[in-house]
Parts: structure tokens; sequence; C-alpha cells
């Protein structure tokens, strides 16, 4: 059990990374998904006592929306935008495996001054689930293209969900749905607005998205 | 009873997507808004049985700001209605770079209008903070395409803004609920569920260290939505290029639901005795937020602008209150009143001014007073309560907030509060007189913009009168509930 845990936890860790190498949101979708679906089955993974109806049908819902539908969503968002690749970013790629590294060892620190209420389930996810979501902040903040921050959007919240399933949290099932379907909700609207964005700038590079502010350069003044 | 009040709205919202007519989806709009009205006024005499096991329940928090809610909605639902009428169909011209756009379609609008305050009320009324916080992110959803009825590039890039910042704000704040669990999970019991009074009743078995976490967490996470300085920088933004109804609904009500997201963790935190740490985070970025505001609204090109950085201010000025403590309390609570009638005025006022001169830029408005008469009194009566001259009810709780601070001793917080109310007073003073006064131009005269509407004048005269009320008397019922809010917050009733 220790070491199917262990095996799953270093594929979390390697996908992550991954994401932060690849360019091609094809393959950036697909990693996303993966990581969603573990992440939905984390709980059974932890305590094989743990089939109850509520259990599964909260993992199943879970699985469901990340495995296939947010994946959908968002392909159909790529291709409506008519892009496959992300092309500029404001990190290089290589960089941006370099700072992961450097944030797992920030979230192996921080969790391992952190006192767990069940310290021997939680020795490996806890610092994982700070991991992803730190990563997804980092997508956020590092990716130019529109599609690429709602991905990060998802890895972060991914992260929570880890976070909270993996120490089995007791928190009410209309609670859990709940928030998965403001989740759903938020990547829809996200997916209908990354639509317009295309269709009013010909891409969906967010740095276009920078004409208001209070101190503008005085090229852009210029510009106006 | 209680869930009516969420479910009558939410109802009408989903009704409002398919009514193909636009006459009655006006009505629909009314309609929902005074029923809404009817029933908070009716909770101020029948307190509302809990619900779902203490799950939602009118507390007296929760009474306050819902009643501040729902009059803001009917008033902003007055004004839509006009404001729907008066804008054109099909292509359009912007009003800053005159190129073509379209607006959403008005169903979607008004859709997601009644969907908004059918979210805010459930944030409003749930005392669990699962709920709470679905809540919470619901109306950030809701509320991203009203950002983007007018369809241009400026209010995609304003709407992208709003829904990736307080996405990942408000996900923050989901952490923070996590927190919270783990500050109630006992070794080898269930865990404290995460109902107000359950948590404030049973606040000595919660973990001390995860409770702090779990406050900070919620107040940055909550903070952000409720446009704390250094966390506001979608709110200018959003308030700029929204349709003025939707500025003056997300300024008036939206924060305030945030901020009782906070007040929610403020009163866990004080019974588990770390009232100290969470007012005195609190206090600074109540300061923070006074301060970057005063930054930016000295010399704002831009009026709608200037009154959403006048949101971020006082929202600061709310927060500082509740963090002073003491009779601070009941003045920050007062203040969110006199904040919410003003600001939701004044951005009414701006829609009326943007109607006549298209356009949101300062210089561009001149001779306000003779263009529009009595647009341009209020627009002087606003200025004047939002910088808390008396007798305006600004003036009221604002004045309280600085005694309160002389009198714990909170020297240094009290005269940087002066000076920034002071700086802002100035910064807004050349704003709005400049646009007030002097002569329109001769072109404006002979093109003979709109008359100002009935509708779109009342709202905002009704809310001015009644925040120069409020600085005048308060009436018994208003003090009451305020003083009981204040106890519930650990401050001086």
């Amino acid at each position: 059990m220790q070491e199917l845990t262990e095996i799953v936890m270093v594929f979390l860790i390697l996908a992550n990374l991954w994401l932060l190498a690849s360019s091609r949101l094809m393959v950036c979708i697909r990693i996303v998904a993966c990581q969603g679906i573990v992440i939905s089955l984390l709980p059974f993974l932890i305590n094989r006592h743990l089939l109850l109806t509520e259990f599964l049908a909260v993992a199943g819902v879970t699985a469901a929306l990340k495995g296939f539908v947010f994946p959908w969503l968002l392909r159909r968002a790529m291709r409506e935008a008519k892009v496959r690749r992300e092309i500029e970013t404001s990190v290089p790629y290589s960089v941006s495996v370099l700072i992961g590294i450097l944030i797992l060892a920030i979230s192996l620190w921080i969790s391992s001054r952190l006192p767990m209420p069940k310290p021997e389930l939680t020795e490996l996810i806890v610092p994982v689930s700070f991991f992803t979501i730190l990563v997804g902040l980092f997508v956020i903040v590092s990716r130019v293209m529109a599609l690429s921050q709602v991905l990060g959007y998802l890895v972060f919240e991914n992260g929570i969900y880890a976070f909270g399933v993996a120490l089995l949290l007791e928190q009410p099932l209309w609670v859990e749905l709940g928030i998965l379907l403001d989740v759903f909700v938020a990547v829809f609207v996200m997916g209908i607005m990354i639509f317009h964005i295309s269709r009013e700038f010909d891409n969906i590079n967010t740095d276009q998205l920078s004409e208001l502010a209070d101190w503008n350069s005085p090229e852009k003044e210029g510009r106006r | 009873m209680i869930l009516a009040a969420c479910l009558i709205p939410f109802a009408a919202g989903l009704l409002a997507f398919f009514v193909p007519w636009d006459k009655p989806r006006r009505v629909l709009l009314i309609l929902t808004a005074l029923a809404h009205a009817g029933l908070v006024a009716a909770f101020w005499f029948i307190l509302p049985e809990p619900r779902v096991g203490g799950w939602f329940e009118l507390d007296t928090i929760g009474k306050y700001f819902l009643s501040i809610t729902s009059l803001l909605f009917l008033a902003a639902a007055c004004y839509g209605v006009a404001y729907l009428s008066g804008e054109d169909r099909g292509d359009r011209t912007d009003v800053e770079e005159g190129f073509i756009f379209q607006n959403a379609p008005e169903a979607v609008f008004t859709g997601c209008l009644l969907m908004f305050l059918a979210t805010m009320t459930l944030v409003l009324i749930s005392q669990h903070f699962g709920i709470l916080w679905i809540a919470m992110e619901a109306t950030t959803l809701v509320s991203a395409p009203l950002i983007y009825f007018h369809r241009h590039h400026r209010s995609i890039e304003a709407t992208w803004k709003y829904l990736l910042i307080c996405s990942v704000g408000i996900a923050l704040a989901l952490l923070g609920n996590l927190f919270l669990v783990i500050a109630g999970s006992i070794e080898g019991q269930k865990a404290v569920p995460l109902v107000l009074s359950e948590l404030i009743g049973r606040h000595g078995e919660l973990n001390v260290l995860w409770l702090k976490a779990a406050f900070l967490f919620l107040l940055v996470g909550y903070g952000t939505k409720m446009g704390l300085a250094p966390l506001h920088t979608w709110l200018p933004d959003a308030h700029s290029e929204a349709p003025s109804v939707v500025s003056a609904l997300l300024s008036g009500a939206l924060l305030n639901c945030a901020l009782v997201g906070i007040l929610r963790t403020h009163q866990v935190c004080a019974a588990a005795g770390l009232g100290e740490m969470s007012s005195e985070l609190l206090r600074g970025f109540g300061l923070l937020s006074m301060f970057f505001a005063a930054l930016f609204i000295l010399r704002q090109p831009d009026f709608k602008r200037m009154l959403a950085y006048s949101s971020v201010e006082h929202m600061g000025i709310v927060a500082l209150g509740i963090g002073l403590g003491g009779s601070a309390v009941f003045g920050g609570l007062f203040h969110a009143v006199n904040h919410s009638l003003t600001k939701a005025a004044l951005f009414f006022i701006a829609g009326n001014i943007m109607a006549a001169y298209n356009t949101k830029s300062v210089s561009g408005v001149q001779g306000l007073l003779r263009m529009l008469p009595v647009s341009g009194i209020l627009w002087i009566a606003g200025f004047l309560a939002i910088t808390g001259s008396p007798p305006f009810g600004s003036f009221l709780s604002e004045f309280i907030i600085l005694k309160s601070a002389l009198d714990q001793g909170h020297y240094y917080a009290a005269v940087i509060y002066l000076v920034v109310l002071a700086a802002i007073f100035a910064g807004m003073a050349m704003i709005f007189l400049n646009m007030a006064q002097g002569v329109p131009a001769p072109e404006m005269k002979m093109s003979g913009a709109r008359k100002e509407s009935v509708m779109m004048v009342f709202p905002p005269a009704v809310f001015c009168v009644l925040v120069l009320l409020l600085g005048i008397y308060i009436p018994e019922f208003l003090r009451e509930t305020l003083r009981e809010a204040a106890r519930l917050l650990g401050g001086l009733g």
C-alpha cells in the first residue's frame, strides 16, 4: 500500500514538472486531466475501507468532471481559438522547470514544519498538494495565454482538493458537490470568455489585456 | 421562509433567461426586487426559523447587510429598467475610442442580475462556512457576464481580470476553510462542524495555530473580493467598465458580502482568544487600503475609476473600524450602510453623466449643474456625503471611528486616518467641483442631450436624502441592530 501511494505521489510531482516544461496545449490539457483523475481517487488509496456510497459518488463525479468534462471544454475553447501551443511565456520553459524544483523544495520544507492531525497518513501527500497548489499559481502568473491560465487555475484547484481529500477532512456531501459545481461553472464561464477574447483580438494572449491601468507607460499613452 | 429570499430571485433569474420579450422581463425584474425587499422587510418583524440544521439562519449581522443589499437592488432594478430602455439596439459606438460594438443580450443581463441577488442573499443567510464559500464564488461567476455587458475589448479585459483574480482569491479562502476543518479536528472525535454557532460554542477545542492560518487565508481570499489593498487590482477595472447600475451593486452590495465572510471568521477568532491578532490584521489592511486609494484618487482622470478607488477607501475604513474594536465596531458597521447608499447613488449619477456627455474622463465634463440640474445637485451632495462632511451619516460614522481610535490610544492610526481622509477630500473636491461648475461646451447644448428621466434621478435622490437623515437621526431600530451586531463582533454596543 505504502509503495503504491509513493508511486502515485511521484507521478503527481512529475506531472507538475512536465506541465511546467510543456508548450503544447493539448499535452497540458491531458496532464491536468490525468492529474485530476488520480487526485479524485486518492481517498481510496489512503484508506481502503472507504467504499461508501457517499465517497464513491463524490469521487465519481469529481473524476468525471476533471478527467472528461473539463478537458472537453478546454479542447473546444482551443479549437475555437485556433491555437495549438503557447509561444511566448514571460518565463522560459527551462527556467520554469528550475523554479518548479525550487517550489518543490519549499513545499517540503513548509509541510515538515506543520503539525498535522494524522502525520502517518499525510507524510507525502501534504507536500505534494502544496507543490501542486504553488505550481498552479506559478502557471497562472507566468503564462501569457488565457487558456494556460485556466489550466493553472485547475491545477491550483486540484492541489486544494488533494489537500482536503487526502486528509480525509469531513465535509458534508452537499458542500463537496457545491464546490465542484462552482469549479465547473468557473471553467465554463472562462471558456466562454476565451472564445470572446479570441474573437476580439484574433488570439488569446492576455498580454493584450493591459490597457486598463492607472500608470501607463509613455509609449502606450502615445498609442491611445 | 429564509430560503425563499434566495429561491425567489433564483427562479426569477432562470425565468428571465427564457422570456423573449423585453417589457415583461423588465416587469419581472422590478417585481422580483419588490418581492425580495418585502420579504426582507418582513424579516424585521418575524425572524425566520433556521433551516437545515442551522446552516441557514438570519443573525443580526446577516439581517443588517441583507437589508442593505435588498434596498440597493430595488433601486438598481428601477434605475436599470430606465437604463436598459435607453440603450440603443444593435451597433453602438464606444464613448472613448469610437469603435463599434454591441451589447450582450438583455435576457442574459437581467437573468444574471437576478441570479446575482440570489447568490448574494445566500452569502448573507448561510452560517456554514462551506456554503458561504460556494455562494461567494457563485457571486463572482454570475456577475462576470454583467461586467461584460458592453462587448468590447476593455470590458473583456476587466471581466477576465475579475474572473481570474477573484476565483484564485476565493480558492485561497477554500484552503482557509480546510484549515478551519483541521483546527476543529480532535483526535478520536468527530470534527467540529463548520457552522458558526458550533465553532463559537466549542471554541475551547479549536487548534489555535490552524485557526490562525485559517483566518489568514480567509482574510486574503475574501479580502480580494472585498477590495482590500493590495489585493484590490481587479476592482477599478471592473467598476469602471461595467454598466453603472452593475457598478453600483458591485460596490454597494457585493463588497459588503465579502466583508461578511471576513466578519464571520473574525467572530470565531475572537471567541477562540485570537481577537487581538485578527483585529490587528484588519487594522493594518484597513489603513493600507485607505492609503492606496488616496494615492490613486489624487489626479485621477476617470471619474468612474475614482469612485471605484473610493470604494477601496471606504472598505478600508470599515475594516479599520472593526479592527479597532470598542465603539469603533458600531461606527464601522454604520459606515457600511452610509457607504453603500452614497456609492450606489454616485454610480447611478455617473451613469446619467456618461449618457449625457458620452465620456468617462473628468476633463470632458463641464457645467454639470447647468446641463443636468438635478443630477448636478445630487453629484455635489454625493461628494459631500462620500467625503464624510457633516451633516451626512458618513461624517457621524467616520467621527465615531476616529474618537474610538483616540480613546484607545491608537494615535498613529488616527493620524494616518485623518491625513488620508483630508487628502482624499482635496482630491475629490478637485474632480467633483470641476465637473459640476463651468459652462458646458456649446455643441453639447446644441445636441440637447437626453432629459433626465425620473427613474434615473429618483433612486439616487432617495439615497442621498437617506444618508442625510442618517446623519441627523439614527432610528431606534437601526441603532439597536447595530449595537447587537457590534456585540457579536466583540465591540461595545
